[in-house]
């Protein structure tokens, strides 16, 4: 009798102990990431290009402003200036050495930014400060008619060389930028303020981002944790943790992206990334599949600081 | 004289009794209320019911995690964390409300993260 009387009350305390953690409530809740920066004087925003290197199978700036563009299309209050990519290692390699470039190239025009008449959005009025020679196309990369308010390439378009800048990928004096080591010397173009000042006026004085890109490809072997399953004697399925020695490949993506006010070309903000992934030796991942993936995980940080982000969630309420 | 004040202490203790129960069955409304609210997008109206909750009794860990997740769905941060840090001080081994807790730090904590002028 005692046993059974201690039985019931065990479990009526049990049924107590459960309605009590039963008084809650699961509510989805929307919570908001106040941007990082003051975006309040700017109506614009013009992604300007990226000192990128690594990879040789991902163009790496050309992927990152197209990347970015799209993005603050629909999700910043900024319009997103679509003008061509600026080649800016070719620019900052020009700035970091003019007197070397002054000696072998004394005819060609001085690393000024782009004219503004080639962007979609500068097609407005501003035209008609582009220097004379400068090439003008009149129209933006998507084929719009000038003053169009244009709102990005679309996938797989492949922007020209912008203005006075010389194209991309200049093989000739191409010196591949394989890590921080080869950045360092050209990230000195940031810090030129004249230059970006200038380019601002160019485009009605927006935010600019730019920045440095690195998306290298890696290595790494060692000991790996996986869950391998099996079938014990009774034909249970078990599954344990198994260490396995594996050599695994993949990449790193290094961007630092830096935001410049286009009135006084001075750096307002500026931030660095660092993700990572490796694959198992038995897939095969294309780099700019790769590249997306990597980019995918640090796009909601680089949007949050330039606007209001909602992270969604879930949160318990309590009676 | 000693017995005397033993009885009236006693008295103040019998009195005080039901003042906690009061307190904490107003508070308990107020806190009900405030989760019907919630539960129909009316997070205001649920923060005013919340706050009053805490005013009425400022031992009710469950009115301050509510209020807390209140306050992080209205972006107001070093709000939610107070309310938080004092909901687990009442209630430090309820694992509901420590859930929601490290999900808030989990938020704040990439929000200051790798912030460089």
């Amino acid at each position: 009798m005692t046993a059974r009387t201690a039985a019931a009350l065990s479990s009526a305390a049990l049924v107590l102990v459960v309605s009590g953690c039963t008084s809650f409530y699961e509510i989805p809740i929307e919570t908001p990431i106040q941007p990082k920066m003051d975006v309040t004087p700017f109506q614009r925003v013009f992604i300007a290009g990226f000192i990128a290197g690594g990879s040789e199978d991902v163009d790496a700036n050309l992927e990152t402003v197209r990347l970015l563009r799209s993005q603050l299309r629909s999700k910043s209050p900024l319009r997103v200036i679509e003008a061509d990519v600026l080649p800016l290692v070719d620019l900052a390699r020009e700035q970091a050495a003019p007197e070397s470039r002054a000696a072998t190239d004394a005819t060609t025009a001085p690393p000024l930014p782009p004219e503004a008449g080639s962007g979609s959005d500068a097609a407005q009025g501003t035209a008609t400060g582009a220097p004379a020679g400068a090439p003008t196309t009149g129209a933006n990369t998507n084929g719009a008619a000038p003053g169009d308010h244009v709102q990005g390439a679309a996938p797989g378009d492949r922007a020209p060389a912008a203005g006075g800048a010389k194209p991309a990928a200049d093989p000739k004096n191409a010196v591949r930028i394989r890590d921080e080591k080869d950045l360092e010397p050209l990230e000195g173009i940031f810090a030129n303020v004249d230059y970006w000042k200038k380019l601002g006026e160019e485009y009605q004085n927006p935010l600019i981002v730019t920045g440095t890109v690195l998306f290298t490809p890696h290595a790494r072997s060692g000991f790996v944790q996986r869950e391998q399953e099996y079938y014990d004697s009774f034909g249970r399925r078990r599954v344990v943790p198994v260490r396995t020695y594996m050599e695994r490949k993949g990449f790193i993506l290094r961007p630092k992206f830096i935001f410049i006010d286009g009135r006084t070309g001075t750096t307002i903000y500026s931030e660095s990334f660092r993700e990572e992934v490796l694959y198992s030796p038995q897939q095969s991942t294309p780099a700019l599949s790769s590249y997306f993936e990597l980019m995918d995980r640090l796009i909601p940080s680089f949007l949050s600081t330039l606007s209001t982000q909602k992270i969604k969630g879930s949160r318990i309420l309590l009676k | 004289m000693i017995f005397r004040l033993l009885v009236a202490g006693c008295l103040v203790s019998l009195a005080a009794v039901p003042s906690y129960a009061d307190a904490r069955k107003n508070a308990k409304a107020q806190v009900e209320f405030g989760v019907n609210v919630a539960q129909k997008g009316l997070w205001r109206e649920a923060i005013y019911r919340w706050e009053r909750a805490v005013e009425i009794d400022p031992t009710y860990a469950a009115a301050f995690n509510n209020l807390a997740v209140a306050y992080e769905h209205e972006g107001q941060f070093e709000k939610a964390r107070k309310a938080y840090e004092k909901a687990t001080e009442l209630d430090p081994n309820n694992a509901m409300l420590r859930q929601n807790y490290d999900l808030f730090k989990e938020i704040n904590d990439r929000t200051n993260r790798s912030s460089v002028k």
